[in-house]
Formats: C-alpha cells, sequence, structure tokens
C-alpha cells in the first residue's frame, strides 16, 4: 500500500534529514491522511488531492487562506499536472494533523534554503527548531505556500495521480500506458475506449505510486499562468464566510479580555462586584496576566469589563518607554559590542583606507499588525477533551501549543480552521488570544468565544521592532562603493535580509541584540521591512554623493545579479525614468529581494498643501521565478505595497509607562483608499525557484517612497514613519 | 423591548436601549456578515444600509434605529440574485482576507445609489473604509465596473 513511499517518489527523502522525519512520525502519513480526508465513495490517491467516482477532484490544501489566493493557487498547481478540468477541482482545508505536514518546507529547510519564514521564529523559541518540530509545521507565512507545498507537493501529487490514472486505465484495456491520454479529467485510447478519471480513481488506488514522474512544461500549462477565479471570493461578498469571530455554537458564551496592559505584569486584584451584577454576565474569570468577563453577548462582556479596574502588579518594564528603548539601543551601537552577521573582504581596511566616507543613522519605530479581525479564538472543555475554532497561520503548531496551555496531550485536542481576517505573521506562533481562550474556557461551561477589542488587539500584539541603523560606506573617485558597513540593533528574520545584491567590494554586517523589551513577532516580510528602508535609503544616499542617477548608479552596482538587474530596469522602463517629472513631482527607487523574489518599485511623490507627501504612483518590476495565478499575485504585490506604505506614512507604535500608547485606529492610522496611489505590476518569469507572493511588495516601499520625497524637497528623511517631519525641511515635527 | 425590521425581515429583541445595533445583529440575530472592526466609526466594517444611507452600526445605538428600515449584507442579494455589486465584487476579484469587504460593498452600494458615476474622487471622499490587506484598487476598480464608468 502507498505510505510513504509519495514522499520518496517525489524526493523528498533524498536527504537523511527527512528520513529522520519519518522516523519521528508514528503512523504512516497517508493511512492517517485517508482517514480524515477521505470520503467513503472516493478514492485517496495521494495526500493532497482526492478523486472521486463522481470524476470530483479534491484537493487539500495544508496551508490557511488568508486572503493570499493560496487556497486556489495551489490547487491550480495539481490540477495542471493532473490534466484535470477546472470546473471539477475544489478545494478543502486540511486539518490541524500531521499527515499534512508541510513537509515541503520542512525540506526546504533541511537543504539549506535561507528563506525560512518568520512565523517560525516565535519569540521564545526562535531560531532553530529541532527537526522534529520541524516536522509538526503546517504554516502559512514567509510566502511558503506556493514555493514549498506548491513546487514539492502539489506538483509531484498531481502529476503522480495522473501516473496511477492512466496505468490503471492501460491495464484495464490491455494497452501500452503511453497510448494514453489524459486531459480534461478524461482518458482516452485511439480504440475510443474511454473513461474518466472518476470511473478510473478506484483501480487507480489500488496501484504504487510511481518512483519518478514527470512534470510538464510550461509552455504545456494550460492552467497556471492564467488569472483563475478564487474559490473563496463568493463567500466574502454575501456575508456567509464565516470567520473566527462569526462562529455560532449552541449555549457559547462571550468573552471579553483585559491583559497586564504593561509588558509582563500580572493581576495582583479585582474587585468584581461592578461588572457581577450587569445584565447579561455570567462569571468573571482570573488569569494570571489578564482578566476576561464572560457574558451573553460579546457587547455586555465589555461593557463589564469596562465596569472593573482591576490592579496590575506591573512588573520590571513598568518604566519602559520608546525612549528609553531608544537610548539604550544608541548606548549599545556606541559601545560597539557587536555580533557578526556577514563580512565579505576587510571593511576596516577599506574605510580607513576611503578617500571619501559617507555614514548616517536611521531608526524605525514599532508597529502592531493590526488585522481587521481582531484576535480571537473559541474554545470548549468537555470530558478533559479540548475544541479549538479560530484562525491560525500554523494550525499544527497552534495545536500543540493548545495542548500545552491546556496541559493535555495533543491528541485530546482538536482544532478546527476558520476564515482569517488578515494574518500578516500575528496569526502564526503569537498565541496569546489563544493562550486566554483556553484560561478563561476551563473555568466555563460549554463553548466560549473570546475576542479582543480593537483597544486589547493594539495594546497586546506582538510588534515589529523598533531599530537603530548605522551605515558607512565608502565612494572611490568613480563613484564605485569600495566598502560598506551596516551596525543595527536587533535581528530576527530570514537572515538574508540584511544583505545587499550590489557587488560592494568590501561588506561587513553587524548586530547587537537583546534590546528589545517588548513582545516580538513576524510582521509582513519581517526583518525585510526596516532593512528595505534602511539599505536602499542609504545607497541612494550614496548615488548622491557620487553624483549619479540613482537608477544608474544601482546599476552599474548590480553586475553579479542579472536578475535584479534585469527587474531594476523593467521598474526604471515602466516609470518612464528618463523623462522628466512632472513639474511639483519626483520619483524615488528601490530594490529588493525577499523570500526569494525580487522587487524593484519607483514611486512618484508630490507635497499636499500642507506639506505632507502624496505618492501618486507605483510602478513594481516583479521577478517571482514563476507566477501560478496573475491576478492574485498581482493583488498581493499591492496590497503589500500598502501595508509598507501605512508603515511610512502613519505606522508608530510608542510606549510609555511600559504600554502602548496607541489604542485604536484614531491613533493607529491607515493608508485608505484617497491615499493609494496608481500601481502597475509587471512580471518576469526568469525561471528561477519560485519565490514569495505576500511579503515581497512590502519590502522596497518606504524607501522608494523616501527616495523621491528627496529628490523633490532635497530633505533626507531617516526615519519612518514620514508623518512626523516636515517634508520641506527635514526637521521632525512630532515629539520623540 | 425593540423592533427591528432587518432584510425585511421584523425581530422583537430584548436588549438595551443603548447597545449598538452591530451586536445586536451579530451576537442576537445571528448576522454575523457585518463586521466588528474599530468600535468608534472609524474603519468601516461595520457599514450597513438604514434606509439606505450607510451607516457604521458599530456606534448606532438599536433603539434609535426602531421601525426603520434595515439592510444588512446578507440582505443585499434579494432572492438569491447578486447585487450588481457584488458581482462586480467578484468578477474584479476585489476580497482578500474579505473581512473589511461586508462594509466595503455596503458603503459602495451607497455611494452608487447617490451618485450613479462617481468620480475617482468622490470614490476616495466617500470610500474611507480600511482595507488592512490593501485590496484598494481591486475596490475602485469594482465599484467603476458596476457603475459602468
Ligand atoms: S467597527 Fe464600526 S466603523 Fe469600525
Ligand atoms: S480584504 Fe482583508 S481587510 Fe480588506
Amino acid at each position: 500500500m502507498v505510505t510513504r513511499r509519495m514522499f520518496i517518489v517525489s524526493g523528498i527523502v533524498a536527504s537523511g534529514g527527512l528520513a529522520i522525519g519519518y522516523a519521528l512520525m508514528p503512523y504512516t502519513t497517508l493511512g492517517r491522511a485517508r482517514k480524515i480526508a477521505g470520503k467513503p465513495d472516493a478514492s485517496m490517491l495521494t495526500t493532497w488531492v482526492r478523486i472521486g467516482t463522481d470524476n470530483s477532484v479534491t484537493v487539500i490544501v495544508p496551508h490557511s487562506e488568508m486572503g493570499q489566493g493560496v487556497h486556489t493557487s495551489l490547487p491550480m498547481m495539481l490540477a495542471e499536472e493532473l490534466d484535470a478540468d477546472w470546473s471539477l477541482v475544489r478545494m478543502e482545508q486540511a486539518p490541524a494533523d500531521m499527515a499534512f505536514a508541510n513537509v515541503g518546507l520542512a525540506r526546504g529547510f533541511l537543504r539549506g534554503d535561507k528563506s525560512i519564514p518568520g512565523v517560525l521564529s516565535g519569540p521564545a523559541d526562535f531560531t532553530f527548531r529541532k527537526i522534529a518540530e520541524l516536522m509538526n509545521l503546517q504554516l502559512t507565512g514567509g510566502s511558503t505556500s506556493v514555493r514549498f507545498t506548491g513546487v514539492d507537493g502539489m506538483r509531484r501529487t498531481g502529476a503522480a495521480a495522473r501516473a496511477m490514472l492512466i496505468k490503471a486505465a492501460a491495464q484495464k484495456w490491455s494497452v501500452p500506458e503511453l497510448e494514453i491520454v489524459a486531459r480534461q479529467s478524461k482518458l482516452t485510447h485511439a480504440s475510443g475506449k474511454s473513461a474518466t478519471y472518476g470511473e478510473m480513481a478506484t483501480a487507480a488506488a489500488e496501484l504504487d505510486v510511481p518512483s519518478n514522474v514527470q512534470l510538464k512544461r510550461k509552455s504545456d500549462y494550460t492552467i497556471v499562468g492564467r488569472p483563475i477565479k478564487r474559490f473563496d471570493i463568493p463567500s466574502k461578498v454575501d456575508g456567509s464566510a464565516r470567520f473566527g469571530v462569526d462562529l455560532r455554537l449552541p449555549n457559547m458564551s462571550f468573552a471579553v479580555v483585559a491583559a497586564s496592559p504593561v509588558f509582563g505584569g500580572k493581576l495582583k486584584s479585582v474587585d468584581e462586584a461592578p461588572a457581577k451584577s450587569m445584565r447579561g454576565v455570567r462569571q468573571i474569570v482570573k488569569l494570571p496576566d489578564a482578566v476576561a468577563v464572560v457574558a451573553d453577548n460579546t457587547w455586555r462582556a465589555n461593557q463589564a469589563l469596562m465596569a472593573l479596574r482591576p490592579e496590575w502588579d506591573e512588573g520590571p518594564n513598568a518604566a519602559t518607554s520608546s525612549a528609553s528603548i531608544f537610548a539604550a539601543m544608541d548606548a549599545a551601537l556606541d559601545a560597539g559590542k557587536f555580533k557578526s552577521d556577514f563580512s565579505i573582504g576587510n571593511v576596516d581596511a577599506a574605510l580607513k583606507d576611503a578617500r571619501k566616507v559617507i555614514g548616517h543613522a536611521y531608526r524605525v519605530p514599532y508597529l502592531a499588525h493590526a488585522t481587521m479581525e481582531t484576535m480571537n479564538c473559541t474554545a470548549h472543555f468537555d470530558n478533559g477533551k479540548l475544541t479549538i475554532w479560530g484562525g491560525f497561520q500554523d494550525g499544527l503548531g497552534a495545536r500543540a501549543k493548545a495542548a500545552k496551555f491546556a496541559g493535555i496531550p495533543i491528541d485530546d485536542v482538536t482544532l478546527n480552521h476558520t476564515a482569517m481576517g488578515g494574518g500578516f505573521g500575528r496569526r502564526g506562533s503569537t498565541l496569546n488570544y489563544l493562550q486566554h481562550a483556553i484560561g478563561v474556557a476551563r473555568q466555563v461551561q460549554g463553548p466560549v468565544q473570546l475576542v479582543f477589542t480593537r483597544e486589547e488587539d493594539m495594546t497586546q500584539d506582538y510588534y515589529r521592532h523598533g531599530s537603530v541603523s548605522r551605515m558607512n560606506a565608502a565612494l572611490d573617485d568613480k563613484g564605485k562603493v569600495t566598502a560598506w558597513l551596516h551596525q543595527f540593533t536587533e535581528k530576527f528574520d530570514p537572515p538574508e535580509a540584511t544583505m545587499v545584491n550590489y557587488d560592494f567590494a568590501n561588506q561587513a554586517s553587524r548586530y547587537v541584540k537583546g534590546l528589545n523589551p517588548i513582545p516580538w513577532g513576524p510582521w509582513r516580510s519581517v526583518d525585510h521591512t526596516q532593512m528595505g528602508f534602511f539599505i536602499e535609503s542609504f545607497v541612494d544616499e550614496l548615488a548622491h554623493e557620487a553624483r549619479q542617477d540613482p537608477f544608474e548608479f544601482r546599476r552599474a552596482h548590480l553586475s553579479a545579479a542579472p536578475r535584479h538587474k534585469a527587474v531594476l530596469e523593467l521598474a526604471a522602463s515602466m516609470a518612464g525614468w528618463d523623462k522628466r517629472p512632472a513639474a511639483g513631482q519626483a520619483r524615488g527607487i528601490a530594490l529588493r529581494e525577499a523570500f526569494g523574489t525580487i522587487v524593484a518599485q519607483v514611486a512618484e511623490v508630490a507635497l499636499t498643501k500642507d506639506g505632507r507627501v502624496r505618492v501618486l504612483n507605483i510602478w513594481s518590476a516583479v521577478d517571482p521565478g514563476e507566477v501560478v495565478n496573475p491576478a492574485t499575485f498581482t493583488a498581493q504585490i499591492q496590497g503589500g505595497a500598502v501595508y509598507g506604505l501605512t508603515a511610512a506614512l502613519y505606522g508608530e507604535i510608542t510606549i510609555a509607562k511600559g504600554r502602548v500608547m496607541q489604542r485604536n485606529f484614531t491613533e493607529y492610522d491607515m493608508v485608505r483608499m484617497g491615499d493609494v496611489p496608481r500601481h502597475e505590476v509587471r512580471f518576469i518569469e526568469s525561471g528561477a525557484p519560485t519565490g514569495g507572493a505576500g511579503e515581497p511588495g512590502t519590502a522596497p516601499i518606504a524607501a522608494a517612497v523616501g527616495n523621491a520625497i528627496f529628490a523633490l524637497t532635497g530633505q533626507r528623511i531617516r526615519e519612518l514613519p514620514f508623518k512626523n517631519f516636515d517634508l520641506k525641511t527635514g526637521t521632525r515635527i512630532a515629539a520623540l | 423591548m425593540i423592533s427591528l425590521t432587518v432584510n425585511g425581515a421584523k425581530h422583537e429583541v430584548d436588549v438595551e436601549e443603548n447597545m449598538p445595533l452591530l451586536w445586536v445583529l451579530r451576537d442576537v440575530l445571528n448576522l454575523t456578515g457585518t463586521k466588528y472592526g474599530c468600535g468608534v466609526a472609524v474603519c468601516g466594517a461595520c457599514t450597513v444600509l438604514i434606509e439606505g444611507a450607510a451607516v457604521r452600526s458599530c456606534s448606532l445605538p438599536a433603539g434609535l434605529v426602531s421601525g426603520k428600515s434595515i439592510t444588512t449584507i446578507e440582505g443585499l442579494s434579494a432572492g438569491g440574485a447578486l447585487h450588481k455589486v457584488q458581482q462586480a465584487w467578484i468578477d474584479a476579484q476585489a476580497p482578500q482576507c474579505g473581512y473589511c469587504q461586508s462594509g466595503q460593498i455596503m458603503a459602495a452600494v451607497a455611494l452608487l445609489s447617490d451618485k450613479p458615476k462617481p468620480t475617482d474622487d468622490e470614490i476616495d471622499s466617500v470610500m474611507t473604509n480600511i482595507c488592512r490587506c490593501g485590496s484598494y484598487a481591486q475596490v475602485r476598480a469594482a465599484i467603476h465596473a458596476a457603475a459602468g464608468t
């Protein structure tokens, strides 16, 4: 019977690492998968696809849909290789079970792929988890879905299933396999014999998975590369999509929670009296670091919660502020006890010998994720077993954490995925909402839905860290960079986010760590968000110092990076870089590689009457290797740029007395329709290994806009967000 | 008891006069298509139509709309046929995560009934809903498609 051979077949077991992974698995993958996802009238051909006798093709996707279109693009990849009739293809999200672990991702990790995503790097157990834990991955983040699951899993699975169907037909009809044509979910033979995939599925399921499968040539694709309509969209225009917060169960209670406003604080005491008698209130639940009110609806729970005056033991962060954090960062950079990030050549010597050295310091603040659906989770304890409902970027990881929080074996935890109202890294490994829901549910009869108010969501996030960066570089007489020294605070993920793709002769990157007292979490594109701003703004400064055009300067330093060069050139030509912008407007350019995808962006800006920046146009040239669904990929690049633009223009979380000061969108403003520039996206499909879609669009935008502001006003703004500055004079107008 | 007419159906709900309409819809009537995003009328996720006008239901006491005609996203597709704005949303593939889209659609329906051929500036000034996924380009395209502009 087919057990592990699928993975052997697909080459995933090529390295010893995954063999260990199998040894760690307490059951055969396929048997388990079949039990969970199999339906009585369907044959499970492989882990990721089910072909019904009714000829339906159900693709089982191990990732969560957050709006990035993965529930459609992964089935597209499988259906392409299967030669399925797309109108018969359906999608089901896999349950949070080991049988659907993201083996592709683990493989990418084991073979040393550098772009392992930020969601892996939880605040507590960051860096390299044990392989055993890796095998638990089912995460959606770091733009991994299409890159790993799609390429390694879906494609080969589809091709293997097709081969098995052909083989089954060949046996039944006593004809050679080579004479059978498989197309549009149908098998045909020149003799006139034909069968649907569904008719052959049961026979095919008896066969072993082929030891080698042939993947299609790109030129033969009929599904991949087309703007196929997403499966999930109809339910998102009529209110029928069920997000975590929309779950309604019989006898359900609603809970609203307030955790210690100071990070790391504990609940000292709370007088329950003011809330207890309020209408609808069922219970007041104390947790070590929080208090929650359980009521018959969300609003009543919140009214009662607001009536409470909990006392907190504020702990060691009671005096922490943005000012104290940044002062500590500056002091640490002054002290110079660096960890080496990477080093090429001899940067110290090159700087010493240089005729011209340029140095500047940059800085970015903390940021919250602010997903539109606030954090929430529904939990139910029943006879010692726990059932969870919610949106999780890593279902298996969340299930394992739930078991830990509840102190019960993982087999006693069932996790049900719901639609997610945004993830951006927040719903990965940072699970305070899960922990609180479990803490409340174990003290409550029946299921309880715990919801963060927007204020709780914004003040109890895991934040993109603030950081300071000091950059130094040397230029020779011809305007070539001979030394590049980047020293900064904090390094999380991915490791290569600090790299530059330019052929600078001597480079070093160094950092100091341990300066961040605030809960950290991966935020769309993770360290690229700040590295994109630091590096690409400073490169622009170097171009200016070298008296060169910023596009030509970059281009001249890309001799060893032909893909980057092509992307840069495309962006410039899309923007008409060689033509002068209209009066009162200027352009800036930036280039980044993030998660395997290279993006160059040109931003065109003007100033409003009150001196604020208005971004009019963005042109993005993108090389992700290949594009599975151009419509969703374009939307991801555009959406990623909006996310990054919000951070560049407005985004700032500040800390005072250990607390987050911004509590709602009133104080943490967002880019809205009126701020959104026209944004043209074009792709180069270089055929390089597939890169991510969700995050690369975020990385260069702040630098592109900052560089355009410089081109317009001559002011170099070295700190985000831009709203804090008078852009005409470059002076800070907001208090620190 | 407050009497509410939602999507043509009459409901008697036993809630406080000052309970926001949003929570009556979501937690009492189980009409969960209308979303909570901020609770303070700045994000638009909770937008519904009251007598055809777009209103942010998170900040609207239920007691004030007794007897008025309330339309939510669930009531937009009368008799199963999609409203032209919903269809335009599908054609433009506007939703990403989808969470903000009920509110976006209700705001767009009100905009188009007010201004059947809106300009980009009019869209900018009326469509102030927040979309954290950044679906604005597709939302704008969908509005233009629905308007035939
Ligand atoms: S929830 Fe009503 S406007 Fe945000
Ligand atoms: S589609 Fe996700 S918030 Fe708008």
